[in-house]
């Protein structure tokens, strides 16, 4: 039998339609393949119903009542909360956490007929870049097992270059997609701010926070996001507008497109190799007909300061209700209630999500207020406005995802060296916009990405320019 | 009380908006419901979970922002206030600090006859928390959500008020004014409307305000008047034996009718209020604001200058009738049926009220029926009921089940009576006691009231005594 996990959602899309295989075939060949990867640690929990899913999805392939994605086998961040299964986030805290509801992103792959294979592992509450602040320890890369798979959704990322699943959600607030998509040789995408339900998705920085997917290609991520993106009313952030057909937008063929640089930026590459990555790639697109010009983005070096004021902020008050009073991780026989409260975070919380609820409250404390938070979001408009003024002059962005590739396990001590990691994603989260990784060739074997950022809802242009690279490159096949 | 000492008093009183749903959450809002039965996921403070906003809650502040002529703020943002609480399920529960949807405003009370003007600092919505419950379970603490979530409108007055008497004026007030706006039940014993008081004291003459504490968690226009008088007795009395004030909060006991320390100043919440990322600023359009005015009720100060000129009533009665927005419609039911309104004021106002004082009742709950008054005020004015016949029926119709009409037949009311009738009874009483007839015709008049008496034993109490007296002393001197 062929490699079903080689195939890409399309052809297993068709497979399944042609009955070249059954969706409990694809599905049984998954959870094979993930129990041979045990040792990556991608997933914290496995579906046991996924076989029974992937029955009832061949039935209904049979009786030609699929839906869009039918008999696909998926994988889910553990941060997406889904019915009667335990949804941790990564932590201690949510360790036996099962969720007496589902997320919108879940329920709408799950409407759309995907077969759950499990819940992937992560950092802590998303917050880390290397997905060693699990809980359940740490992810390996499948490209060299002794590097991370960069985080925060080290987990999918891993799996789906692994072959592990189809596709996989993910999230991303500072870049939790953009950066183990190019760590592991991936597309990951984050769509438009509001563009995919946060119903059942776990909050980190509510104002940064957005689902989106991990997939072998930018074809496939189309047809995923086009799956899990919509207006819902659960969400008050939720952009109440049309999704179009992003497949067939990633598919047309005299899209136009001029690709900004922003020089200011790219001259500031410390790492040679990869500044020469970006400019071979740069030739690619201009030999697949592409318009590339020079932009000027101003402020966005203030982009991490920013987001480490902005994000612990929120994360320091959404992490609240994490008490030990009615769900969660509690203290044995607390004295008290203050007991209560100090035993249950202290014990529940790991070290990373501990320091940012910190630096949040520290940012929203009396007298502080001003000087950090208000400050940040002064400077989160003007970085918006630059934005605004480059998108007058070009279709979309073009920046490195990360400003280097996979780092080895525990290599990184320097807090603030790990938050570097995000430097050219976090930009467009203080934004809102929408942003794309794809891989774009390789150093020393490890894979690199270059990240395209476009205008609100312009997924579709996003997702087009990444095909055209990728039809006129190989990264994302090796 | 003391002639050295001016009490300064602000009030913040927070009103239960009568909406259905809660104001995030699409969970009920009935009160007194099975423990946690009216909590939905959202109510609950689960992982992953999103406030949406009951746009009914913008309309009621907007209305009661109206009806005092104060500023309505064109946009409101939602804050997070940060504490925590077993009853505070969020760990912040979500009010508004900038930008509250209602500004500056003023409020008339009368006290002593005069009319005073209070001013309305701001008003603003926010959510209610839930109930600790300490004394239903031996050693522990139980938590019930069914109020988390309810709407509130937190209405802050200037320090304007200069005695207990005014606070209970100006929350009679407020009530009266929510309650004919219908955002509100007003219901004070189901906690629909709370207050909390600012109290200092100052020299009169002092331009400076003393030292205040807040009293909390008073619940009845009563214990308003006596939490502030003891808390004013209080501060005077430790000021005058050289003490001083500390800024603290202190709660009022009803049972011991006393205020204690709950917390100083120094250990005073950083309430860390910042703009909540999960709920998006309302505009507020002018168009909506002038719509909302337009169909405005009609309220109390309108109703009362009405009443004088439809229904010829006195301003003493007309404020009376117009205590509450129940009584005001009472009245108006019964005034439109009867031929003489002034007599529904009378007898509303005396003997319906008396009966609902005495049975510590509310006009909504009345047992005698506006229908029933109606009734009843008929058949005074054709005759054929006397007043202390209406009277004596009141009273029974409040102890028995039994219809009015049943009672008067019951009672032999109803065979009063003409003129005919009774000069045929005095004329037999006449007859039956010819030795008082003759004193009472050489002079003795004090006669005149035993007379009265045999005809008002005759008649069971029917006849009119008006009537009775007229037709008496035209017969007795004959």
């Amino acid at each position: 039998m062929e490699d079903l996990s080689k195939l890409s959602l399309v052809e297993q899309i068709n497979g399944l339609k042609l009955k070249k295989f059954s969706s409990m075939e694809l599905t049984e060949f998954y959870l094979n393949k993930i129990d041979q990867e045990k040792v990556l640690n991608s997933f914290i929990s496995l579906n046991e119903n996924a076989l029974t899913e992937a029955k009832k999805s061949d039935e209904k392939i049979a009786k030609n009542k699929n839906s869009s994605l039918e008999g696909i086998p998926i994988a889910h961040k553990d941060i997406f909360c889904i019915k009667d299964q335990k949804t941790t986030c990564g932590s201690k805290m949510l360790e036996n956490f099962i969720s007496p509801y589902s997320s919108t992103v879940y329920e709408k792959l799950s409407n759309s007929g995907t077969v759950n294979l499990g819940k992937t592992n992560m950092d802590e509450f998303a917050m880390g870049s290397s997905n060693e602040t699990s809980f359940f320890g740490s992810v390996l890369n499948p490209i060299d097992p002794e590097r991370v798979p960069g985080g925060s959704s080290g987990g999918s990322a891993s799996a789906v270059a692994a072959n592990l699943c189809s596709f996989a959600t993910g999230t991303d607030t500072g870049g939790s997609i953009r950066q183990p998509a190019a760590f592991c040789g991936i597309t990951g995408i984050k769509p438009t701010y509001g563009r995919v339900s946060r119903w059942g998705m776990i909050a980190f920085a509510s104002s940064l926070d957005q689902g989106g997917i991990f997939a072998k290609n930018a074809l496939d991520a189309a047809l995923a996001l086009e799956n899990i993106a919509g207006f819902d009313e659960k969400d008050s952030t939720s952009i109440n507008k049309k999704v179009p057909p992003f497949f067939d937008q990633a598919k047309l063929k005299d899209k136009e497109h001029i690709v900004g640089i922003p020089k200011n930026i790219i001259e500031d590459i410390k790492d040679e190799k990869v500044k020469n990555n970006f400019y071979e790639s740069i030739d690619i697109l201009k030999k697949s007909g592409v318009k590339v010009k020079e932009i000027d983005l101003k402020n966005i070096q203030y982009s991490l300061p920013v987001y480490y004021v902005i994000a612990p902020a929120e994360c320091s008050a959404n992490l609240s209700r994490y008490d030990g009073v009615r769900f969660g991780h509690r203290c044995d026989n607390p004295k008290d209630l203050d007991d209560l409260y100090e035993r249950s975070r202290a014990e529940g919380f790991g070290e990373e999500v501990k320091k940012r609820i910190l630096i949040g409250t520290y940012c929203l404390s009396a007298g502080y207020y001003d000087a950090y938070y208000l400050k940040a979001q002064k400077i989160r408009n003007l970085i918006k406005q630059s934005f605004m003024d480059a998108f007058k002059e070009v279709t979309s962005i073009m920046m490195p995802t990360c400003a280097n590739v996979s780092f080895k396990l525990n290599s990184i001590q320097n807090p603030v060296e790990m938050y570097e990691q995000d430097i050219y994603t976090i930009p467009a989260n203080l934004a809102g916009l929408p942003a794309i990784s794809i891989p774009s060739g390789k150093i020393n074997k490890l894979p690199l990405g270059i990240q395209f950022i476009g205008n609100y809802l312009e997924e579709g242009n996003l997702l087009n320019l990444s095909n055209k690279f990728q039809q006129n490159s190989d990264f994302h096949n090796e | 009380m003391n002639n050295t000492w001016e009490s300064v008093i602000g009030l913040e009183v927070h009103v239960q908006l009568s909406t259905e749903s809660k104001i995030f959450s699409n969970a009920p809002t009935k009160f007194g419901q099975t423990q946690n039965s009216q909590a939905s996921l959202v109510d609950l403070g689960l992982p992953g979970v999103l406030p949406v906003l009951n746009e009914k809650t913008i309309e009621m502040a907007i209305k009661f922002g109206c009806a005092i002529n104060a500023n309505i703020s064109s946009k409101a943002i939602f804050a997070r206030k940060n504490y925590f609480y077993p009853d505070l399920p969020k760990g912040y529960q979500i009010s508004q600090l900038d930008d509250p949807i209602v500004g500056e405003g003023k409020i008339s009370i009368e006290i002593d006859n005069e009319e005073k003007f209070i001013g309305i600092t701001r008003a603003h919505l926010e959510e209610d928390a839930g109930k600790s419950l300490h004394d239903k379970y031996e050693n522990l603490s139980a938590i019930d959500l069914n109020r988390a979530g309810t709407p509130l409108l937190e209405i802050v007055s200037e320090p304007d008020l200069r005695s207990a008497k005014e606070a209970v004026a100006y929350l009679k007030k407020i009530h009266s004014i929510i309650t004919f706006l219908e955002i509100s039940d007003g219901n004070m014993s189901q906690g629909s409307m709370r207050c909390d008081a600012n109290v200092s004291i100052r020299k009169y003459g002092d331009k400076e305000f003393g030292n205040r504490t807040e009293l909390k968690n008073i619940n009845s226009f009563r214990f308003v008047e006596k939490a502030i008088d003891y808390e004013i007795a209080r501060q005077i009395e430790i000021i005058e034996n050289g003490g001083s004030i500390y800024q603290e909060t202190r709660l009022y006991d009803a049972n011991k009718n006393e205020t204690r320390s709950m917390r100083s100043k120094e250990h005073a919440n950083d309430y860390r209020y910042f703009p909540d990322p999960d709920l998006i600023p309302i505009t507020i359009s002018k168009e909506k604001i002038q719509e909302i005015e337009k169909s405005l009720p009609e309220l109390p100060e309108q109703k009362i200058v009405r009443f004088i000129k439809d229904y010829k009533i006195s301003e003493y009665e007309s404020k009376n009738l117009n205590a509450s927005r129940e009584l005001s419609n009472f009245f108006e039911k019964v005034a439109k049926k009867i031929s003489s309104p002034d007599l529904a004021a009378k007898w509303i106002l005396g003997d319906l009220m008396a009966i609902l004082n005495k049975n510590n009742s509310e006009i909504q709950d009345s047992k005698i029926s506006s229908e029933d008054m109606i009734n009843l005020l008929c058949k005074i004015e054709e005759g054929s009921l006397s007043g202390p016949g209406a009277k004596k029926i009141i009273e029974l119709c409040w102890s028995s089940n039994e219809s009015i009409d049943n009672l008067i037949k019951k009672e032999g009311l109803d065979e009063v009576k003409g003129e005919d009738e009774i000069l045929k009874i005095i004329s037999r009483i006449l007859e039956d006691n010819p030795k008082q007839h003759e004193q009472y015709l050489n002079g003795k008049d004090k006669l005149f009231g035993f007379f009265v008496g045999q005809v008002m034993k005759e008649t069971k109490g029917s006849a009119d005594p008006k009537l009775v007296n007229k037709l008496l002393n035209k017969k007795l001197k004959q």
